[in-house]
């Protein structure tokens, strides 16, 4: 699973005492937005089907982010490869880095460690809200969240807030 | 247990990205799917901040991570880097509790 927000969210929905089923579904509501992604990116990179199969691991913001901002096909193809290995690379070493060095710390409470995963999910959110209705749904999610956090298990409200939210875009459709 | 659906979930994280490669365009480009997935990590991303935040288990708390997120929210209006605001939301709630 290379996906930094998908991670992120398995954890957080199991480090809350959640089911690994709701964390991964969750998981993979989070990726879903890597298949546009891809969708785009396959006429940029053209290659055979073996291609695909490893260029597809590679697909992310950042890689799409970088792909899609050049003139040249050329350049877009080296972008997309260049960042996608290089932040696979480093990602997954800071991963590992992470896993050993955890049991060195006592209590991570102390350090404010606890604070870091809302500041990344707001990091990772903040570039998404640029208009008022994103605003307007990051705030509903929020506050819809919160009001199931009491009365169902852990994980399923972002359960319930995803498939709000899809019937929202799928209804409200205009275009 | 545990695995297998982390196994999943690294599945279906795949099977997105792979799908979105090989599958028809014109399965893909409706407009209503186009409009969607992209409200998705929206409302997961604020749904989990909340939560993080202000819960604990099946709790609502009100704690220094408030604080802390509220540190992170200034650093993300002055266009600070992933790293600074997340350094400066742990340091936040850190500080909070050693005083």
């Amino acid at each position: 699973m290379f996906t930094g927000a998908s991670q992120f969210a398995l954890v957080g929905v199991l480090g809350a005492g959640g089911s690994v089923w709701a964390g991964a579904a969750t998981a993979a509501l989070l990726g879903a937005r890597n298949g546009l992604y891809s969708l785009r990116l396959s006429s940029l990179l053209d290659g055979g089907p073996w291609r695909r199969v490893a260029a597809s691991q590679f697909v992310i913001d950042e890689s799409t982010a970088m792909a899609i901002g050049r003139d040249e096909p050329e350049a877009s193809r080296f972008a997309f490869w260049a960042t996608g290995f290089s932040v696979f690379v480093l990602w997954n070493l800071g991963t590992l880095i992470g896993a050993l060095a955890i049991h060195a710390i006592p209590n991570p409470r102390v350090l404010g460690l606890d604070a870091a995963p809302p500041a990344a999910y707001l990091a990772l959110l903040a570039p998404r809200l640029r208009a008022r209705e994103p605003i307007a749904i990051a705030l509903c999610a929020g506050v819809v969240a919160l009001a199931l956090v009491p009365v169902v298990p852990p994980g399923v409200p972002l359960l319930v807030v995803a498939v709000l939210v899809g019937l929202f875009g799928l209804r409200g459709a205009k275009a | 247990m545990i695995w297998a659906g982390v196994l999943t979930a690294c599945a279906a994280c795949y099977g997105l990205k792979l799908a979105g490669m090989s599958l028809p365009r014109h399965l893909l480009e409706d407009p209503r799917l186009q409009r969607t997935v992209p409200l998705l990590p929206i409302a997961l991303l604020a749904a989990l901040v909340a939560i993080q935040t202000f819960s604990t288990g099946r709790s609502l708390v009100l704690d220094q991570r408030a604080a802390a997120l509220a540190v992170a929210v200034v650093a993300v209006l002055l266009r600070a880097p992933f790293l600074v605001v997340v350094v400066a939301a742990t340091a936040t709630a850190a500080l909070l509790r050693l005083v």
